[in-house]
């Protein structure tokens, strides 16, 4: 991809990964970017820079535009690798002395990924550094997502340079929300449920600071997909919405199964639901990935689990969804269970408790059936979905 | 009464403010935490935390 000039003298000299599906662990069938952004003022200064395999394409990228050796700055708004990983190359490029500004979190963050004594300046929050025309603000913005974070502001230009907030998962040759419009969302969407809903009540604290400090937003530039410049707002009032944690009235019906018993269950469950005119969502979890699933998670009322009892445990996908599940940390939802069983049947009652660790409201002991269920047994799930739908419109 | 660093993430436990999201009221000296309290900002574990220089 060729350097964009996204205002004058600011670029994005960042690449595209066409190609990666598993980003450590999250499904991105549409590949990412790595932005990195050149701003050239009387003095140069480089944020971000992008993932090891492509620090050639980056370095080609700016040399597009000045010659590396002229950048003055460089600013690490986020240790993780996928943004930190060419520091060595561009570093050796331009000189290993040049000044590189991190938060304090983020100077002893890339201290444990790189062996390198660089000039390392972690800023005191809100310190300002001049470029010429040009000003640049550091907020920190500590564990969103890491300790390191922290947001680049240019007062001037009006640009937030964000790190990985407001992101998405995106490779494109469409740069900014105008050019790709509303189908973006889903992408936005799925990066918040994964990577920031644990955080949602410091993404509402960071919101009210921003609205405080009367910070003006033309554009934002997250460090992965597109840049939002047509309607930053937009974004924004998206993460507002979503860090609340209002639920829609919908309900998803999330198991896995060995011989389609719990299968026939979580289908009598959703429909139960649906009778209710609450929108149900049955998702099978070999044949989901497990981002996928926590998006539809994000805005659901209920997340009803099914699993088959196996050697006395949970089917192992199940354990594997709840343990995401837990870690980010889903709230205001109610929770049930259900599964199909041969001899012990411990299933229902292991969910359970994991969706009680949870804080979930579990308005049903669930339903287990042993083996296959008969017509009894459908009825049971159907009621208990009609329950769960009752209980969604309150 | 001490302030506490978090040496994973920074977060800072003053005891004047506590930690009432965790059930630790103000005035609670650090010391006196129930040792699986865990930091509200990362989620690491008690000893983690440095005191801080006053």
């Amino acid at each position: 991809m060729k350097p964009i000039e996204i205002a004058k003298d600011i670029y994005d000299v960042g690449v595209n990964d066409w190609n990666i599906r598993d980003f450590h662990g999250y499904s991105t069938y549409q590949g990412t970017s790595y932005n990195a952004f050149l701003i050239v003022d009387e003095k140069i200064a480089l944020i971000d820079t992008v993932k090891k395999e492509f620090s050639d394409q980056l370095l080609e990228n700016i040399a597009k535009i000045v010659d590396p050796k002229k950048i003055d700055y460089v600013i690490s708004n986020h240790t993780e690798m996928d943004h930190s990983g060419s520091l060595p190359r561009v570093m050796h490029k331009i000189g290993e002395d040049k000044p590189l500004y991190c938060s304090k979190m983020g100077l002893k963050n890339l201290s444990r990924h790189f062996s390198q004594k660089w000039n390392y300046h972690g800023i005191a929050n809100g310190e300002e550094l001049s470029l010429g025309k040009r000003t640049l603000t550091f907020l920190e913005t500590r564990m969103l997502h890491w300790p390191d974070n922290m947001f680049t502001y240019v007062k001037e230009d009006k640009i937030l340079f964000s790190s990985d907030a407001f992101g998405q998962h995106y490779a494109g040759y469409e740069k900014f929300d105008d050019q790709i419009g509303d189908s973006i969302m889903p992408h936005a969407k799925k990066y918040f449920a994964n990577i920031l809903l644990l955080y949602s009540p410091l993404i509402l604290k960071l919101l009210e600071k921003v609205t405080e400090l009367g910070l003006e937003i033309d554009m934002i530039c997250p460090d992965h997909g597109i840049i939002w410049r047509k309607d930053p707002g937009k974004i924004i009032n998206a993460y507002a919405k979503w860090s609340s944690q209002a639920p829609e009235k919908k309900a998803v019906v999330v198991y896995d199964t060995m011989w389609h018993s719990t299968e026939a269950m979580a289908e009598a469950i959703a429909q139960g639901i649906v009778d209710e005119g609450v929108i149900a969502r049955p998702i099978h979890i070999r044949s989901s990935h497990r981002s996928e699933i926590m998006t539809e998670v994000l805005d659901a009322a209920a997340v009803i689990v099914g699993s088959p009892t196996i050697n006395n445990q949970l089917f192992p996908t199940v354990s594997d969804f709840l343990t995401y599940m837990k870690g980010l940390k889903p709230k205001n939802k109610i929770g049930a269970a259900f599964g199909s069983y041969g001899w012990s049947g411990e299933s229902v009652k292991l969910i359970n408790q994991e969706l009680e660790a949870m804080k979930f409201d579990i308005i049903d002991p669930g339903v287990k059936i042993q083996y296959i269920p008969d017509q009894d047994g459908i009825n049971a799930c159907y009621e208990l979905g009609k329950k769960i739908g009752k209980a969604i419109k309150g | 009464m001490d302030k506490y660093v978090c040496s994973m993430c920074g977060y800072i436990y003053d005891p004047k403010q506590g930690d009432m999201d965790n059930g630790i009221p103000p005035g609670t000296k650090f010391e006196d935490f129930p040792d699986d309290w865990k930091c509200p900002g990362c989620g690491a574990s008690k000893e983690k935390f440095k005191k801080m220089r006053t």
